[in-house]
């Protein structure tokens, strides 16, 4: 079957671009064709920075005809739906259409309607035009003498030609006949700009790829990447050097180079008193050249390896002396920037930072910097760190954004607070906190491991959320413009890889924030929330949550406070911890562990430990696998339907002890007695954190549920018993709360 | 390119490199004008650019404009750094197809084999905030040294560009120096003589640009300058205003170019207050937007005149 060959000849293309410009031409002509029923067998799209090409191969040389049958008014129906049937379908008389039976509405005419299908150069000369004219250019101009007229061509740059052939691999192909704004589709393209620069003749994929290269172009950019990476590491090599690899480098080299020729250069040794980083960011992002190191010592050398675009004649030697030049110029202002600012205390950058705007309603960087401060040294002994240096690590940590190096490379904050840090004498834990504690930025980014370090990413992370919750600018749908579930994801990872136990409703309410708690200098003074540890039988209701916490915060605000600005406080701090324990599900999906037990191990107790409630979903995980655990399940779930059903028809509650006097089964007395035991085996156990010791006492209690579901009909007739049966039933469901709300789990 | 004399060859001197890149242009059919008689930060605040970019009709000219950038002064002391510098500017409208070549062919005119160079056109698009105005383009590499701009104007003074100008901007101490091998651009050879003859850039402009630093930083009177900008804003309004023909219902304007020459002027104002540091950030986008305004209304102005109305 024949295969289509499309070039998109133009000026030079930006590099970013063209990736998805080459994939966006394959999708939207692939897209058109199968729409216009054409099935192919395979394409490929590929660009270089003057062209965009697709191979389209094993498409039908044309469409397939189409049947199809149109019903009609009814026989004998008004004249007016007569003709205007006959216009729809294209019949000349109405004796054209047959007429069919049909025994309930009467007769009605049918037409059969037939259409050829049609040469698929036909089509391509259709759609191609179409295409070309709308493709999703991100930015996209108008040039030359027609963009006068409105609804010009516009294009990423000016468009020069067109190739479109399609035909058997064999035969000679035909042109695809069409023009876009006065450029016709042919069969000629050009080389390469300077070593190549005559028009090229071509047929088909197979010879429009060789005769490029002959042409000096390498069509396929992964193809450019690879020489490029080749030559590099070999020019690199042959020196007794190693090629710092760079893999966006080389994709967005590759997007600048028809012809990558590698060449190797090399700057004054003066320049490698400069931080690594700050001379590859130079060299980098300034030059788009890549850096060599040194094995012996796994430090850059004064090497670096351009990419050209053409062999010179000269074999390189200009192109790699101009290039030193400008080289030798940028580290010439590095060399300066990182001198000038190894002048310069970190801490005299302070002052400064008052005057740039964290967020309008959050105040100045200065005061984040403050708030930072104080919540990390409140961190500091939950994490095992020194509060003093928590202090200066945390006062100190963004000061280098206002450095001259930082300033020129945004990327190098905190690596180069970190040198600064070190160079006025900084303790080590203080200069890598500057670093770190901008850690971890995603999913895959490593984590602070230092205690201080940890003190200060978490008061970062924990800064950021109290205080956009504060405002109420929470991330919604796909819009998180202050990256918020990125912060809460990093505090999660820190807390669980460094198991550390950090009390969150505490925290949220030490951070001094006025907005978020909405009271003017008042503060939550570190209440360890009652409400939350307290270790009430049965865990809390959403009443019981209330009670506490009104009398929490009556003690502490007295009547100073007015109550709406309490309640206000209260439901951000919920809504902040419930913002976390979400995030905490999708981490721990993330990591393929048991998420569907999170609600059910957080609800029963309100923890705001993510630590205990990852432990104690690990435990209830663990418990769930054994017979024991999915029996227990099956038990209380039993029960709790029976109680829910119960509890609506007597439109009552079964809260309260059973009465003992009452059993007059041993079934019963046994699941009271296994009940009894397992509160305060499992309760004890709980409390200790020991979870493994609270799931097998848990397990204690499935061979009385059984036998209790198997022996006693829990609906007496006797409704003093029925009554007290029920009550009982209530109590498993009590027990088993000890360790998790297990209607919430499914299953 | 033979025939000239040493002394005048665009790799001796700075003078013949002009000359040099004056010819090919010429040669091209552009109108060779001289340096616009105001203060302006870059070549594109011309009318020549500026407004000229406007409209259906040919136009193809090329310039060297002195440009003044207050901020960018070093005392003297930067190797690359000028607050006054040349820039060479070409402006073709319609863009003919082979601009892209012609700009190549200009290199060689200079000295710039691209046997031998590796040159580069790397996506840079335009934008210029005072003007109104946007392009796409590139920045024009040389080994990888950035030397010229190359935009395809889209739209200029808040009007869309049809027909589309191309327009390049060559950086002509830079390129000279490249070309003559030097490093400072106090070094270049000016005037082409060697020995006693020999008048480098710095003899032209070294002074020039100690004093001009010390007036843009220290002592430019700002009072003076706040009331100019003031007033250039002023005129500028007033002679639009005053700039409809009679009778014709706003269809046809006669003083564009001298208000837009207020424009410049605020302009130029702008950065020298800007430059003294007596603008804060806030002020400063409010003091841009004003230019823009400014720009904007001359634009709409020049569309209404001869030399910018469709036909």
């Amino acid at each position: 079957m024949p295969d289509l060959l499309l070039e998109l000849f133009s000026e030079e293309i930006p590099a970013r671009m063209q990736a998805k410009a080459a994939d966006d031409l394959r999708r939207v002509v692939t897209d058109k064709l199968v729409a216009e029923g054409l099935v192919y067998e395979g394409a490929k799209a590929f660009a270089t920075p003057r062209r965009l090409a697709l191979t389209v191969h094993g498409i039908p040389i044309r469409q397939s005809d189409l049947k199809e049958e149109r019903r009609g008014p009814r026989v004998g129906g008004p004249d007016a739906a007569i003709q205007g049937f006959l216009k729809a379908t294209g019949l000349a008389r109405i004796e054209d259409a047959k007429i069919q039976t049909d025994p309930k509405k009467g007769d009605f005419y049918i037409a059969l309607i037939e259409k050829p299908g049609r040469a698929t150069i036909d089509v391509l000369a259709e759609i191609l035009p179409v295409i070309i004219r709308t493709f999703p250019w991100p930015k996209s101009m108008r040039w030359g003498e027609r963009s006068v007229k409105s609804g010009s061509l516009s294009w990423v740059r000016p468009l020069h030609s067109i190739i479109a052939t399609f035909g058997p691999e064999t035969e000679e192909p035909d042109v695809v006949k069409f023009s876009v704004d006065g450029i016709e589709a042919g069969q000629t393209t050009f080389g390469h700009r300077f070593m190549a620069p005559a028009a090229i003749s071509v047929r088909r994929f197979a010879d429009y790829e060789a005769k490029l290269k002959a042409a000096k172009v390498v069509l396929d950019p992964q193809a450019r990447r690879d020489i490029i990476l080749a030559d590099a590491k070999q020019l690199a090599f042959a020196q007794g050097f190693e090629l710092v690899e760079d893999p966006a480098l080389a994709d967005e080299v590759a997007g600048l180079v028809e012809w990558p020729i590698a060449l190797m250069g090399s700057f004054d040794e003066e320049y490698l008193t400069i931080p690594d980083e700050v001379i590859r960011a130079t060299i980098r992002n300034n030059q788009k050249c890549f850096v060599v190191s040194d094995p012996k010592t796994g430090k850059l050398t004064n090497k670096f390896i351009l990419t050209a675009n053409i062999e010179a004649t000269d074999g390189g030697k200009t192109i790699i002396g101009g290039n030193e030049r400008v080289i030798r110029a940028r580290l010439s202002d590095a060399k300066f920037f990182y001198e000038t600012d190894l002048k310069t205390k970190l801490e005299s950058r302070l002052p400064k930072f008052e005057q740039i705007v964290f967020h309008e309603k959050l105040g100045s960087e200065g005061q984040h910097i403050r708030r930072v401060e104080h919540l990390a040294v409140e961190i500091a002994p939950l994490v095992g760190a020194d509060k003093e240096t928590v202090r200066r690590a945390a006062r100190l940590a963004r000061a280098d954004r206002l450095s001259e190096v930082v300033g020129e490379f945004p990327e190098l904050q905190g690596l180069m607070g970190k040198y600064y840090a070190l160079a006025q004498g900084e303790d080590p834990s203080v200069a890598a906190a500057s670093e770190e504690h901008y850690k971890p930025q995603g999913q895959s980014d490593g984590l602070p491991t230092n205690p201080v370090s940890i003190a200060v990413a978490l008061a970062d992370k924990i800064d950021m959320l109290v205080g956009f919750w504060g405002i109420n600018e929470k991330p919604t749908g796909s819009k998180d413009p202050y990256a918020l579930r990125r912060a809460a994801l990093g505090v999660i990872r820190i807390i669980l890889e460094n198991q550390i136990h950090l009390p969150l409703v505490d925290i949220f309410t030490t951070s001094d924030i006025e907005n978020f708690l909405d009271i003017k200098s008042a503060r939550l003074e570190g209440p360890r929330l009652a409400l939350v540890r307290l270790e009430e039988q049965g865990g809390l209701s959403q009443g019981n949550v209330e009670r506490l916490w009104h009398r929490l915060v009556d003690k502490t605000f007295a009547d100073a406070v007015v109550e709406e600005e309490a309640k206000t406080a209260k439901d951000r701090v919920f809504d902040l911890l419930d913002f976390l324990v979400d995030r905490l599900e999708i981490q721990l999906r993330a990591v393929g562990a048991r998420h569907d037990l999170v609600k059910a191990a957080f609800s029963v107790l309100l923890e705001d430990d993510l630590l205990t409630i990852v432990r104690r979903v690990e435990a209830l995980g663990k418990f769930l696998d054994t017979d024991d655990g999915k029996n227990l399940l099956a038990g209380t779930k039993r029960a709790s339907n029976i109680l829910s059903i119960e509890e609506k028809r007597d439109k009552r509650t079964f809260d309260g002890a059973p009465d003992a006097g009452l059993y007059n089964l041993p079934e019963e007395k046994a699941l009271a007695q296994a009940i009894d035991q397992v509160k305060s085996e499992a309760g004890g156990a709980v409390a200790r954190e020991d979870f493994a010791t609270a799931m097998s006492a848990m397990a204690k209690l499935r061979p009385a549920v059984d036998a209790f579901f198997d022996k006693v009909k829990v609906n007496d007739d006797e409704p003093k018993v029925r009554e007290n049966r029920l009550k009982l039933l209530n109590e498993i469901r009590a027990a088993t709360r000890a360790v998790a709300d297990f209607s919430k789990i499914e299953g | 390119m033979d025939a000239l004399p040493a002394h005048m060859r665009p790799e001796r001197s700075f003078q013949g490199f002009i000359l040099a890149l004056q010819r090919f242009w010429a040669e091209q059919g552009c109108v060779i004008l001289q340096p616009y008689d105001m203060e302006m930060g870059a070549g594109t605040f011309h009318p020549a650019t500026t407004l000229r970019a406007l409209g259906p009709k040919r136009w193809n000219a090329a310039y060297v404009q002195p440009s003044r950038r207050p901020k960018d002064g070093r005392y003297g002391e930067n190797p690359n750094r000028l607050q006054h510098y040349y820039q060479f500017q070409v402006i073709m409208k319609p863009s003919p197809p082979n601009l892209q070549d012609l700009y190549l062919k200009s290199l060689a005119a200079i000295g710039i084999d691209s046997s031998l160079h590796d040159i580069r056109f790397v996506e840079d698009d335009w934008e210029s905030p005072t003007l109104g105005a946007w392009g796409l383009g590139w920045e024009c590499w040389c080994d990888g040294m950035e030397v010229s701009q190359f935009t395809y104007f889209q739209q200029v003074a808040g009007v869309e560009c049809a027909t589309v100008a191309g327009e390049l901007t060559y950086g002509l101490e830079r390129l000279a120096m490249y070309v003559q091998g030097v490093d400072r651009v106090y070094d270049l050879n000016f005037n082409g003589r060697e020995g006693a003859d020999k008048v480098t850039y710095g003899d032209v402009f070294l002074q020039a640009e100690q004093e001009y630093s010390r007036h843009n930083f220290e002592h430019s009177d700002s009072e003076m300058l706040f009331k100019q900008f003031t007033m250039a804003e002023e005129a500028c309004r007033k002679y639009l205003a005053a700039g409809w023909k009679e009778g014709s219902n706003r269809k046809e304007h006669l003083m564009a170019l001298p208000a837009y020459d207020q424009c410049i002027k605020a302009s130029h104002v702008f950065n020298l207050l800007d430059a003294r540091g007596v603008i804060s950030v806030t002020e400063r986008q409010s003091y841009i937007m004003r230019v823009r305004e400014l720009a904007k209304a001359c634009g709409d102005a020049w569309v209404h005149t001869e030399a910018g109305r469709a036909v």
